[in-house]
């Protein structure tokens, strides 16, 4: 009985006050993640064209293996619709990017037609936001970024020494992406001095793309950071 | 001594041959009637041959994205219809030349047919519309809205076209463009192959929407 009173004594034994904080500065807004799709076309069931000697499939994918890895070294992060040879409905892979919520969206495809780097951008004539924009317009409303995206790629682009085309296409993965949103389609080197019948087998060919591209998605970077 | 069975073979045969000798007689007799009659049928009159006219062609080039024009003269027929796929059969041609700067083989049988029907006010399929140069032949001259082209591919042509974004997507432009510039109430096209449609082109070009003619883009929310 002694030793619970005094422990009932010591429970009401008004406490210590508590320790007075510092005022703290409300914490920084953190900044907007920067995530960056990349869209491997075709796969699975769906080979693409015939890269001399190459499905299409397989070289977007190994082109897009690469771009991540460059984007990741440099504290991009990355999301990509496909990492194996897998089958992927174009809806599937705009689902994935609008999920991203990413600040770029890009489709890779290449093609034995032309010459160089072809960046297409959505041919959709640009809209306002809505809140619930149809599926198949939904690039609409991001056109203008699309345009702008497009715009640093080209200059990047050509600053790597690579021949650029730039046009607009229909391309329903794209055209449904909520996103700055391109296509890009590589073609073989026609330069002097290389061989277009082995670009897609060279290695420093792609290289130069990879790391043009990556240049252009960090200065992407800092114009959508920039107020 | 020859026997009476061998005599009856003997007469039957030879009745035979001459039975046969008249029939063949009568035959060489027929086919040379059928000559001269054939001499009395033979053509006095020159066919009648269309006019050359002069063509515009929009000519895709891969090395730029390009469409440049070109203008050509060829024999038109006055139906719409013919005169539209004989046009982009001369474009295909040109695709398919050994040097050409947008590279497709096929040429000008890779183009089935051409029908033109009276444009949608509203982007969408067309419902209850007639071919004009099927149904209605006498709408073609008398009828001045837009009009829709359906442009039925085969598939050969499908089949044997490069693959890429921008190849595919010249050639839809370069078809929609020539259209417009040599029928100017062509507005809107639509593409189908060997008569129904198609996903794509070759693995790129969407061909489930309606293009506009007047600058090849695919016609806002008129995918289906």
């Amino acid at each position: 009985m002694l030793l619970l009173a005094a422990a009932l004594a010591a429970a009401q034994t008004p406490s210590a006050p508590a320790p007075q904080f510092a005022p703290q500065p409300a914490p920084a807004p953190a900044a907007p993640r920067f995530v960056v799709v990349l869209d491997a076309a075709h796969g699975g069931d769906d080979p693409g064209g015939h890269l001399n000697g190459q499905p299409e499939k397989a070289f977007t994918l190994a082109l897009s293996v690469r771009l991540r890895s460059l984007l990741g070294a440099r504290g991009i992060q990355v999301l990509t619709t496909r990492e194996s040879d897998s089958t992927l409905d174009v809806n599937r892979r705009a689902e994935i990017a609008n999920h991203a919520n990413a600040q770029a969206c890009l489709s890779l495809h290449a093609s034995t037609a032309g010459s160089g780097i072809h960046v297409f951008a959505s041919s959709l004539a640009p809209t306002s936001p809505t809140r619930f924009p149809a599926w198949k317009t939904a690039q609409s409303a991001w056109v203008t970024r699309s345009l702008a995206l497009a715009g640093i790629v080209n200059s990047t682009l050509q600053q790597a020494g690579l021949t650029v085309t730039l046009g607009r296409t229909t391309l329903p993965a794209v055209d449904s992406m909520t996103c700055p949103a391109l296509a890009i389609e590589v073609a073989p080197d026609r330069s002097p001095g290389s061989d277009p019948a082995d670009s897609f087998n060279d290695l420093a060919y792609q290289a130069r793309i990879a790391e043009a591209l990556t240049a252009a998605l960090l200065e992407w970077k800092t114009e959508v950071r920039q107020p | 001594m020859i026997s009476r069975s061998q005599t009856v073979l003997f007469i039957v045969l030879v009745a035979a041959s001459a039975v046969m000798g008249g029939l063949l007689w009568r035959q060489l007799d027929r086919a040379h009637q059928r000559l001269l009659q054939g001499e009395d049928s033979a053509p006095t009159e020159a066919p009648q041959v269309a006019p050359a006219e002069q063509a515009t062609l929009m000519v895709a080039n891969d090395a730029d994205n390009s469409l440049l024009t070109q203008v050509q003269t060829l024999p038109l027929p006055q139906d719409p219809g013919a005169r539209a796929r004989v046009i982009l059969g001369k474009l295909l041609d040109l695709y398919a030349a050994p040097d050409a700067d947008h590279p497709v083989p096929g040429g000008t049988t890779s183009i089935a047919q051409v029908f033109l029907l009276p444009a949608p006010a509203l982007p969408g399929a067309p419902s209850d519309a007639q071919p004009i140069d099927s149904k209605a032949p006498a709408a073609a001259t008398t009828a001045t809205g837009p009009l829709l082209a359906v442009v039925n591919f085969t598939g050969a042509f499908v089949a044997s076209h490069p693959s890429g974004l921008e190849t595919e997507n010249l050639t839809v432009q370069s078809i929609s463009g020539t259209l417009h510039a040599n029928l100017p109430r062509v507005t809107q096209v639509r593409f189908l192959v060997d008569g129904q449609t198609r996903t794509t082109l070759a693995g790129h070009a969407d061909l489930t929407g309606t293009y506009l003619a007047t600058d090849a883009v695919p016609t806002e929310g008129a995918h289906p």
